[in-house]
């Protein structure tokens, strides 16, 4: 477009120029590259009046916005960093490999072994349950999804995905521990992390299943490959990626728990690999090492649990977006 | 193989060349995946009813004067939630105002104001930030905030105190304000990476039109930016609201654990999320302790049910609109 036509279309729009807007006139009939201008600057009047005081409120804003950002990232860093540095000094072999009920000649404990064990327990117990859960609904609902369930499944899986981790807690223990019988165990907690995880694996499952292009799928289905067939071994196969990338964001998300687990595996300070007893767990262990606990010792186990379960839930996370990362650059 | 079933097996069936083996596997599949989408509704359903089944013992018979008391005594049998519902209240709505004023900068910033070089890194660090679990904060709170905040408690008491929220006796260490902190740092994750997603979503045709106006980078957000993606921001903002009301040990961690109300932010209260975790634990056995403790969880249950809708509805109109732009 020549300049001199936007000059005409701005003016014949109406357009009513406030702040003293300066429209641009064609000096030549060819377009020139534009010269280049800072934003809100005109190459054709100086900055004066309205003109600066635009200028003073863009810069001072950019400004701010630039501050909110370090701000909010550096204590972040900061805290990432502390617990990084805390954790290290404590960290050891028999960190791993004794029990909390394994204490040394002076009653003190050696190590949280039996609360990975635990925690190891209750992420597959929600595995078992929420992820062929977020799995099959996430295929139903990008595969079959039209229609008044679906979106009734759709909405109610968002409405979920928001769900108050102590309230899915309550709920594991009044279905489990109470109903059921139970008691306080691994499955309860397995059970309350379930809900919790399923409703994120079903949504980004879906996500993902929508982005595999249709043409594969009526690729297979002109090949006179049953609909069934064409789901589970074309489409899910093309988006296994981004399926197990959500899996991993799912189990991410339930590692870090500890509120349900206060009442629904309780506590343990021995080995224990039987889900149907109370089991430890590193989030709870963390919580009980640190709240209204004046042991030192104990405090700088809780660091170095900290920074054990940092450290898994940031590797889980990492892995998830290198897994999406690298489908998207082939 | 599959061509040969199909020309010798003329059925067709809604568009479909299948044979048996094809629509017996389809029907199977088919329902499968069914099954498990109804297990989802089975789920929310169970969910509610769980919780009211627990609850009943107390619904039945001290009701709803569980959210109008402001005595909490498990021992004497006395449950009035006011204490929690306070705290829950202050300390989400502080902490909101914080970090939805913050967290909505950081979009702005992100997703306007930086060159890719900056905005991508950052970006992904405030995703990881979102992350991290709540006790990590917690942790952080107890050996770090509060050691850092009680002298300037101290001084805000001292030099301040007149104002209500600064007055009456500042606690040792756990305080409201301590919790409005720690809420505020985790939910700014949350809003800074919905907000950012959303402003994204603006057509790039609305800005370019505005800087052809010549207005300035500020203008263009202030202007088109935010005004287009109102309504997702308020979707962030809101569930982040919601992560809030429903944050429990970086809360409990915190906030001292004392079931009274205070006016001064200085001291000590509680939070619903925050009683459920501490008490929830012990009362197994009393069911009108259960019930109550299950009554306010419902509650808690039927706020974040409500915030989340909300949220979705907000934020996928802003979606919605953005692709039929």
């Amino acid at each position: 477009m020549q300049a001199e036509e936007i000059t005409g279309v701005v003016s014949r729009s109406g357009v009513q120029p406030r702040y003293g807007l300066v429209q641009v006139r064609a000096r030549t009939a060819r377009v020139a590259p534009a010269p280049r201008a800072r934003s809100g600057e005109s190459l054709y009047q100086p900055a004066t009046g309205v003109f600066r005081r635009r200028k003073v409120v863009d810069a001072v804003m950019r400004n701010v916005a630039l501050l909110c950002a370090i701000v909010a990232v550096a204590p972040l860093l900061a805290i990432a960093v502390y617990v990084a540095v805390q954790g290290v000094t404590s960290l050891n072999p028999g960190f791993f490999t004794h029990a909390q009920s394994e204490v040394d000649l002076f009653g003190n404990a050696q190590g949280i072994g039996n609360t990975i064990v635990g925690t190891l327990l209750i992420v597959l117990v929600s595995c078992a349950v929420g992820l062929p859960i977020g799995l099959f609904s996430g295929i139903y609902l990008a595969e079959y999804g039209r229609g008044r369930f679906a979106n009734a499944v759709r909405f109610l899986a968002d409405v979920m995905a928001g769900l108050p981790s102590i309230v899915a807690g309550l709920v594991g223990f009044a279905v489990v521990v109470v109903f059921f019988g139970v008691g306080f165990s691994a499955l309860a907690a397995g059970f309350a992390l379930g809900l919790l995880m399923f409703p994120v694996v079903t949504r980004s499952t879906e996500e993902v299943l929508r982005l595999v292009p249709h043409s594969i799928r009526e690729g297979g289905l002109a090949l006179g490959i049953p609909r069934w067939r064409v789901v589970v071994s074309i489409v899910v196969p093309a988006a296994a990626n981004g399926i197990v990338t959500s899996m991993l964001l799912g189990i991410a998300r339930v590692t870090g728990e500890t509120a349900p687990l206060l009442f629904t595996s309780f506590d343990n300070t021995h080995w224990e690999w039987n889900p149907l007893h109370a089991v430890g767990a590193l989030t709870v262990t963390i919580y009980n090492y640190t709240s209204n606990q004046p042991d030192p010792r104990l405090n700088q186990m809780a660091y170095a649990g900290a920074l054990v379960l940092v450290a898994v839930v940031v590797t889980l996370n990492l892995t998830a977006r290198l897994l999406v990362r690298r489908r998207v650059r082939t | 193989m599959a061509i040969a079933e199909g020309r010798s097996e003329e059925r067709r069936t809604s568009g479909r060349i299948s044979g048996g083996s094809a629509r017996i596997g389809d029907s199977v599949f088919g329902g499968l995946t069914r099954v498990f989408a109804g297990v989802v509704v089975v789920a929310a359903a169970g969910l509610f009813v769980s919780l009211v089944v627990q609850a009943w013992p107390a619904l039945r018979k001290i009701g709803l004067s569980v959210l109008g008391g402001a005595t909490w005594d498990p021992n004497r049998a006395v449950f009035g939630a006011l204490s929690f519902i306070y705290g829950t209240f202050v300390t989400s709505l502080l902490a909101l105002l914080l970090a939805g004023v913050i967290g909505v900068m950081i979009a702005v910033f992100l997703s306007e104001l930086a060159p890719p070089a900056v905005s991508r890194p950052v970006g992904f660090l405030v995703e990881m930030l979102a992350a991290v679990p709540s006790i990590i904060f917690g942790l952080w709170g107890v050996f770090v905030l509060i050691p850092l905040m009680t002298p300037v408690a101290t001084w805000l008491n001292a030099h301040l105190g007149f104002i209500p929220i600064f007055g009456g006796t500042p606690s040792s260490g756990p305080s409201m304000l301590n919790a409005v902190i720690i809420l505020a740092i985790m939910i700014l994750p949350t809003i800074a990476a919905i907000s950012r997603d959303v402003m994204r979503a603006v057509p790039g045709s609305q800005r370019e039109g505005m800087l052809a106006l010549g207005a300035t980078q500020w203008e263009v957000v202030r202007r088109v930016v935010i005004p287009y993606a109102r309504a997702g921001i308020i979707g962030a903002v809101i569930l982040g609201l919601g992560r809030a009301i429903g944050e429990t040990m970086a809360v409990t961690m915190v906030i001292g654990n004392d079931p009274h109300i205070h006016a001064s932010l200085l001291s000590s209260g509680y939070s619903i999320a925050a009683v459920l975790a501490s008490e929830a634990g012990e009362a197994f056995g009393t069911p009108l302790w259960i019930g109550a403790l299950f009554e306010l969880g419902l509650l808690l249950f039927l706020i974040s049910v409500l915030l989340n809708a909300l949220a979705r509805l907000l934020v996928w109109s802003v979606n919605r609109h953005a692709r039929t732009a």
